[in-house]
């Protein structure tokens, strides 16, 4: 056993640190379709400190440290590209606080969505949070840095933009308070009216430091939700029908799905829409906004509501969404990625032409769903691709189609969310060479000896 | 279950199978238990696809995190996938896959042993089988149940106390019913599960041959372990008798009035058993039971039905007890949930449950205030004497 091994299990405990292979092969891959790389060890802290002394550790021994939550970006973020220590947060699972009068909550680094989801159902009906489509696992932090995105986002934006606060250990073992618990014992805002910090951790995949605490801002849970679909066959209308919808400021989500499965529904664009309320009177009356909205659409002929049944409408309220994860399993081949750029929602028709396109050539079944965020400055598209994990040609299918999505995102003006790290270089290559520098500047700052989730983020 | 290797790699790892249907915890007992994902049951069905691939090699380590799962089906409950049904088979593939090999932790080799050489896992003797039966009468051609009380009923201390009281509550409503004694075999559940099958093929020919000498027809199980096994896995063995748990029994001589119950004043909560419930969907009988019963207050556990948090004593756990040695241990974990409702009696319906809550209870420091008890004791217990 090597002397780090003995350290971590000194400073974890023996039951939460291992080097064996089951474990390194595990924690050394994710879903998606990036190559595996394994880490020496794997580490489940419980507590701030115990993440601060392994970072401690790891920088006396310049071994690379790698924060995890689920691991279910897909995109490789959490594949330890150098090895070294794999931190697996979620032992540090606490809901620390609610705050009901200021509406936010303070979780542990490891809380996932659905600890946080069945415990405000439980203590706090009345409030919820933006839970994102990924798979209950999900950790509240690791789908921050990504900027992840919820069923709040088309009203609140990114799942990132309700951060109201953090607590980080640096990449040197330091301790530090972000936004207003910085100064105060409240948890209210990420930086306003001081300068926002917490932009030098949100996005960067964890290379400038590993969040222990992080705030979230609380919504009201209305009483009533709501789906409604519509439906048109001409992508070339789907943005000013998502914009129209995202300007009334009375939808909860919209998004567009685009897909050649089910037949009833192939060549169409079903665009679902929540709507809530805490009476029946408020979600007619959000309904009517939706169909005066969309009503020339009807007259034209080009769109109509569907009449969705009412055994449809659990699936499609459901929080998570289980059908996003049945997706990897369409073709029985257990395996399904994609590339998600952020885009103005304008280029909606280019992006399906080039999801269909790319499908022809690589022989792909596919599936995109658009959602508009934070009222329609921007969507987030998704080209969405299956294959199947025993047969290795389809995966470098799917992988080439969708790097060849991502140049194509970059090229129309969109900017890849969650990039991989071969997309990461794409994007630094077209980033303001400032910009570039400015980022490298601070990472080098906040980790100096390069240990943070090295591979992620680097210009070299 | 052949057919696990073309399938296996289906699973995306997307980790529903880690949770109940309201997310409030995680309800894989040995994820629970371990916390490294490679012991969930995503983790665990890579990893067999890596082995089946030669990305991994056999270790005891991989053995132990296959065998750590308690085949209790939570995760089939909650998988999204339409393989949902199918993953315990995988499970148990792998494993006969390992035990084709020779390729088993330690624990697991010496309970096939054990259940070879001496009947029981128990390693107890095959003569001391009836010990705890008291002049309960053989099963003679003509009664109309056989009474299987299985191994841990037939050895295990407390589970003895089951065992004791059913015979005594069916001889008091006048059931026509009849033991094995020392002859009564293994059922083989646990053997299936853990994947030895020529060892299970043996005991289930062996036990239908039995039963079709002696003309059983119908026959009430203690454990729900043996009520799955030989109601869903003896067919290969040309079984053609009923089988019934000894709940489903209970609760229809209650409604008979045959059994008639007094003032019994108890707050009680129910573990669903995995093998009565997932397995079966056996939920509201024993519920049944206990709230016919005056006095007793039933309060549920917030992981109910198709949600209840496994002891850990499947697969063989009640004996080899992988997932022991921590205040995160399934067993533990479960008599706080349950002491936390404000029960003082945990009802159980599984004698594996017993023993492993009896130990948890003791180790938990929660003896003086929540008792373990068998619903047949419970019954027992609240007889009127009218």
């Amino acid at each position: 056993m090597s002397d780090i091994h003995e350290d971590l299990a000194r400073i974890v405990g023996k039951n939460w640190v291992s080097s064996q292979k089951e474990e390194r092969y595990l924690y050394g891959r994710d879903p998606g379709l990036m190559p595996p790389h394994e880490p020496e060890y794997v580490v489940m802290p419980k507590t701030t400190e115990e993440v601060q002394e392994i970072v401690k550790l790891a920088n006396r021994e310049k071994v690379p440290v790698v924060p995890k939550g689920a691991g279910l970006s897909l995109t490789g973020l959490v594949i330890p590209q150098r090895g070294g220590i794999l931190l697996d947060m979620k032992r540090m699972d606490k809901i620390l606080e609610v705050n009901d009068k200021a509406g936010y909550v303070i979780v542990e680094g490891g809380t996932t969505h659905a600890t946080l989801k069945s415990h405000l159902m439980k203590h706090y009906p009345h409030l919820r949070h933006s839970m994102p489509d990924s798979p209950p696992i999900a950790t509240i932090v690791a789908n921050a840095v990504i900027h992840g995105q919820g069923r709040l986002t088309q009203q609140h934006g990114f799942n990132s933009d309700m951060v109201s606060g953090l607590e980080v250990v640096l990449g040197t073992g330091e301790l530090c308070r972000i936004g207003s618990c910085a100064v105060s014992q409240y948890w209210f805002s990420k930086g306003p009216p001081m300068p926002d910090l917490t932009g030098l951790f949100l996005g960067w995949f964890g290379t400038t430091g590993v969040i222990t605490k992080l705030g979230m801002k609380l919504y009201p849970c209305k009483k009533i939700r709501d789906a409604m679909m519509f439906l048109t066959d001409r992508a070339d209308l789907v943005p000013d029908i998502m914009r129209k919808l995202g300007r009334t400021e009375m939808m909860e989500d919209i998004v567009s799905s685009f897909a050649p499965l089910p037949l009833r529904l192939k060549g169409n664009f079903n665009i679902l829409i929540i709507i809530t309320g805490d009476s029946e009177e408020e979600v007619e009356f959000k309904r009517k906004m939706a169909w005066d909205t969309l009503w020339e659409y009807f007259e034209s002929r080009d769109g109509g509501f569907l009449s969705v049944p009412p055994d449809m409408k659990p699936a499609l309220l459901a929080m998570p969404s289980k059908d996003t994860t049945r997706f990897a399993d369409t073709s029985k081949g257990g395996g399904f990625e994609y590339s998600g750029p952020i885009t103005p929602i304008e280029k909606y028709p280019e992006f399906i032409a080039k999801l269909e396109e790319l499908a022809s050539k690589y022989k792909l079944f596919y599936a995109s769903s658009a959602r508009v965020i934070d009222g329609g400055h921007s969507m987030m598209f998704s080209f969405s691709y299956t294959f199947n994990r025993a047969d290795p040609d389809s995966m470098v299918r799917v992988k080439t189609a969708l790097d060849e999505a991502a140049e194509f995102a970059l090229e129309q003006g969109g900017v890849i969310w969650k990039p991989n790290i071969d997309e990461q270089k794409m994007v630094m290559e077209r980033m303001d060479p400032n910009t570039l520098k400015l980022m490298m500047k601070l990472k080098e700052l906040l980790d100096p000896n390069g240990i943070m989730n090295p591979g992620n983020w680097e210009a070299k | 279950m052949q057919q696990y290797a073309s399938q296996i790699h289906r699973c995306f790892r997307c980790g529903y199978c880690k949770f109940p249907t309201d997310y409030s915890s995680f309800n894989c007992p040995s994820y629970r238990r371990f916390r490294f994902d490679s012991y969930s049951t995503g983790g665990r069905l890579w990893l067999i696809y890596a082995w089946l691939k030669g990305e991994v090699e056999w270790s005891e380590h991989l053995a132990d995190i296959l065998y750590a799962c308690t085949t209790c089906k939570n995760c089939t409950e909650q998988c999204p996938m339409k393989f949902a049904g199918d993953i315990v088979d995988w499970i148990v593939g792998a494993r006969s896959d390992m035990v084709e090999k020779g390729k088993i932790p330690p624990r697991v080799a010496r309970f096939f042993e054990a259940v070879h050489g001496y009947g029981n896992p128990l390693k107890l003797l095959r003569s001391d089988r009836d010990a705890w039966a008291d002049g309960t009468k053989r099963y003679e051609p003509g009664d109309e149940y056989l009474f299987y009380v299985g191994c841990l009923g037939s050895y295990d201390e407390n589970a003895q106390k089951m065992s004791k009281s059913l015979a005594e509550l069916l001889n008091k409503a006048g059931v026509s019913f009849g033991i094995l004694g020392s002859e009564e075999e293994c059922c083989g559940n646990e053997i299936y599960m853990l994947g030895e099958m020529g060892l299970f093929q043996v005991l289930a020919e062996k036990n239908t041959q039995q039963f079709k000498e002696l003309g059983v027809k119908k026959i009430v199980t203690l454990s729900p372990h043996a009520y799955n096994v030989m109601r869903n896995n003896y067919s290969a063995a040309g079984a053609n008798f009923q089988v019934y748990h000894y709940t489903q029994l209970l609760s229809d001589l209650i409604k008979k009035n045959k059994i008639k119950l007094s003032q019994n004043k108890a707050k009680v909560t129910y573990q669903d058993p995995c093998f009565l419930g997932r397995y079966n969907k056996i939920y509201d009988e024993p519920r049944q039971i206990l709230q016919s019963i005056p006095g007793i207050e039933l309060i549920e556990m917030e992981r109910n039905r198709q949600d209840a948090f496994c002891c850990g004593g499947g697969s063989g756990n009640f004996v080899m007890d992988l997932l022991a040695g921590s205040e995160d241990s399934p067993g533990r974990v479960r008599v706080r949930e349950a002491y936390e409702t404000g029960a003082d009696t945990l009802a159980v319906a599984c004698p594996s449950c017993l023993t492993i809550f009896t130990d948890a209870v003791k180790t938990e420091d929660l003896d003086e205030k929540l008792t373990v008890k068998g619903i047949s004791q419970i019954v027992m217990e609240s007889l009127s004497s009218k």
